[in-house]
């Protein structure tokens, strides 16, 4: 016999669980694939482009170029989106517990947090523009922003969801009862920081 | 007749309800404090930095691949584990994610045995 269990919010449903949160998994688990692809496109074609600029310190027929990634700046980067994760369950944590005044200040926080992220990302964009990388000049221009220019677009989305909710709040329509809608936007939040996690390592750092 | 079908039902239903720790974790009321997170983030921000402190020694070059893997791995199992409350809510979602990232792995080993044939 099938076994019913109440979810939040009074639904039934047959796993117990809320389908919107399942949903969300779901959707989380179909990104992993497509952010998966992405990376091992980046990483497979990784070295074999023959035109600078490169990403590291290149020495090709005895010329040597300089990388053009700026590791200490994406550092920085790397870790404002971490602390946006850490503001982004704060925020559960505050409306979860029927705080909705910091519960606000949180999620404005992760959303400002967010634009900043999404500034360096611009400017970091710009500075590899001018220095001749473009997503049709090389191999590695190509797979480098249609990885980073995909996750910056998660990132916006991100940013416009959390403000939506922030507005929600103003009208008091962001309540500890509603706190499934601020804890599925967390989860899309944190996946985008888990994403940049790999990113930043594969990407960045590993040479 | 039918009273004591919808009893020996309910019977059933009582015997296969979760435990009541399952079911406050589907509801978040077991997830951690905010001077966990607090912690969390703390130990995130130390990792971060411990990586790009190893990306600039030159000694452990040979070691930088393996030791930035793992600490990314750290990193990913943190926020999964705490933040996105993988640790605190029902397996199922867990399932799901770690498929998520099996089919994202897959998918990677197999471009990688065809591009070493083709290229």
């Amino acid at each position: 016999m099938q076994h019913v269990t109440p979810a939040e919010h009074g639904m039934e449903t047959s796993t117990g669980l809320d389908n919107r949160k399942l949903l969300m998994w779901l959707f989380l688990a179909s990104e992993c694939l497509f952010f998966g692809s992405l990376v091992a496109t980046y990483l497979l074609y990784k070295g074999r482009s023959t035109t600078p600029p490169f990403p590291h310190d290149t020495t090709i027929a005895g010329v040597e170029y300089s990388g053009i990634y700026d590791i200490p700046f994406t550092s920085v980067s790397s870790f404002v989106l971490l602390m946006s994760s850490l503001t982004m369950v704060l925020a559960l944590a505050a409306l979860q517990r029927d705080n909705r005044r910091a519960a606000q200040v949180w999620i404005l926080a992760t959303a400002l947090l967010g634009i900043t992220f999404l500034a360096g990302q611009a400017f970091e964009f710009t500075e590899f523009y001018h220095e001749g990388l473009t997503v049709s000049s090389s191999v590695f221009g190509s797979t480098f922003f249609v990885l980073t220019g995909f996750h910056g677009t998660h990132v916006a989305v991100g940013v416009l969801i959390l403000l939506s909710l922030f507005v929600m709040g103003l009208r008091g329509r962001l309540t500890s009862e509603r706190s499934l809608n601020l804890e599925l936007a967390g989860l899309y939040w944190h996946f985008v920081d888990v994403v940049w996690i790999v990113i930043f390592t594969f990407v960045y750092l590993i040479q | 007749m039918l009273y004591e079908r919808r009893a020996r039902v309910d019977a059933q239903r009582d015997t296969n309800a979760p435990p009541e720790d399952t079911h406050l974790a589907m509801h978040g009321e077991s997830h951690p404090g905010y001077l966990e997170y607090v912690k969390i983030a703390v130990i995130l921000g130390a990792i971060t930095a411990v990586e790009v402190g190893v990306y600039y020694v030159e000694a452990i070059e040979d070691l930088l691949i393996p030791i930035l893997i793992a600490l990314s791995t750290v990193k990913f199992a943190l926020v999964a584990l705490w933040f996105m409350h993988l640790k605190f809510d029902n397996r199922i979602f867990s399932w799901l994610f770690v498929g998520g990232i099996m089919l994202a792995a897959s998918v990677f080993l197999v471009a990688w045995t065809t591009l070493d044939i083709l290229l």
